[in-house]
């Protein structure tokens, strides 16, 4: 990803560095950048945190760790039925297999959508999501919208993201309550019979492995 | 602990609100809170179920109100404090003023991808057999611990189906009061949506948990 000139005035854009704005000039700090400074600073000096380890932590899951992740071992699955059979069967060392893995996917379970059920997943105690496949969950997954509604409502659920299924199709609904990390192995699109593995990769979101979407139709590329 | 992070089921919060460009971070204290709290999270003096504890400690309604990384800033003050690794005082001001206290690791940069990479995996040999099989039906015990707990509420009571066993895990309710890893089995137990949220509950939906084996008893 190309990346974009630094601006200033946009404090939230995405791209920004892990050092940038708070150690910045000290007259653009909000109250909140004051208190995590404030305590950096007494576990820094006290020594129970390598500034480097930070800063590595940061980089790896804000820029390293994705859903491409995921996507790569979604479009291995359609184009492979063996790779597709050990995944459902035995996800994590299926996983390692194209060098996917560690934190947050110690233990990961991959459910398939096929036309008579659907996977979604959520975590309504707090925030588990499959770090190495998806990357960090975004806002909503971790909000109390989603981690109340997803078990009681979760067709209205769907609905709000624009996915409606038909009435004969089951909603299977896992919540992540311990160390098992779930992601969904959504249908592969019609039309797609020419695609090469990357180009089947290209059409797997993010919320089509949550479950909160489907795979992009070819295209229909965003 | 029946607190405000166990929301299944809740009603009235609203829609689903994804943002436009979905940051990973919307400020950058939020990034140093995440590695913050992932560095002292393997210092030896507390543990990831600890960690969720402490975040559910927050009173419901402060927990409902705070951001995600605030909840976590929240949680790690009080973690360093409760464990002497720094004083109130000391947080509040950012100046040091109490001698360091001992902790078992300090995690080195050159550590995080190696080790990070690997994980954390939590199962662990047991050499009794799992009490339950696939297919059984169960019913998921009443209890109100309180302490870290992870049986949601909206399951306690209710009837379902073991739909697999996964193997022997460290057990957080214990874990996280540090207590002892105490590993027991874990199943996944599927749940209809008439039998958590009763006859008008959307058709053709089912919810699994993961729960451990004190979580569930047999059906008479």
């Amino acid at each position: 990803m190309a990346h974009e000139p630094h601006d200033p005035q946009n404090h939230d854009h995405p791209h920004d560095h892990p050092h940038d704005h708070a150690h910045g000039s000290g007259s653009e700090l909000s109250p909140m950048d004051l208190r995590v400074r404030a305590l950096e600073s007494i576990l820094v000096e006290k020594g129970y945190v390598d500034p480097a380890a930070l800063d590595a932590l940061i980089e790896t899951y804000e820029t390293k760790v994705g859903p491409h992740n995921g996507a790569r071992a979604v479009a291995r699955a359609w184009v492979d039925p063996a790779f597709r059979d050990r995944l459902l069967a035995d996800a994590t060392p299926t996983l390692r297999e194209i060098g996917v893995g560690g934190r947050g996917g110690e233990h990961m379970v991959v459910v398939e959508n096929t036309p008579d059920a659907h996977n979604l997943v959520v975590c309504t105690l707090c925030s588990c999501y499959p770090w190495p496949v998806l990357g960090l969950p975004p806002v909503w997954y971790k909000s109390p919208p989603y981690r109340a509604r997803a078990v009681i409502e979760p067709r209205a659920v769907l609905a709000e993201f624009g996915v409606t299924l038909p009435g004969s199709t089951r909603i299977r609904v896992w919540d992540s309550t311990a160390e098992l990390r779930y992601m969904v192995l959504p249908m592969r699109p019609s039309g797609t019979e020419d695609l090469d593995e990357a180009g089947l990769a290209a059409l797997v979101t993010r919320d089509s492995m949550i479950g909160t979407g489907l795979p992009r139709h070819p295209g229909a590329r965003a | 602990m029946n607190g405000g992070q166990d929301l299944g089921g809740m009603q009235g919060f609203g829609p689903v609100a994804p943002e436009p460009n979905e940051p990973r971070f919307h400020a950058a204290w939020e990034k140093r809170v995440f590695g913050l709290a992932m560095a002292m999270g393997l210092s030896g003096r507390w543990n990831l179920d600890a960690s969720r504890a402490a975040r559910e400690a927050l009173p419901p309604g402060e927990y409902l109100t705070s951001s995600y990384y605030a909840i976590w800033l929240k949680a790690l003050e009080r973690q360093v404090t409760a464990h002497g690794l720094a004083t109130r005082e000391e947080i509040a001001s950012g100046t040091v003023s109490a001698p360091a206290a001992p902790v078992t690791r300090v995690l080195k940069g050159a550590e995080v991808e190696p080790l990070f990479d690997r994980g954390f995996p939590s199962d662990r040999p047991l050499d009794v057999p799992a009490r339950f099989a696939v297919g059984e039906r169960v019913r998921a015990r009443i209890i109100n611990p309180p302490g870290h707990t992870r049986l949601p509420r909206y399951v306690r009571g209710r009837t379902g189906t073991v739909e697999s066993v996964h193997g022997s895990f460290v057990f957080p309710d214990s874990n996280a009061c540090l207590a002892g890893e105490a590993p027991q089995w874990l199943y996944t137990v599927r749940f209809s949506g008439a039998e958590l949220w009763g006859e008008a509950a959307e058709p053709g939906h089912a919810v699994s948990v993961n729960a451990f084996e004190s979580y569930l008893e047999p059906l008479a």
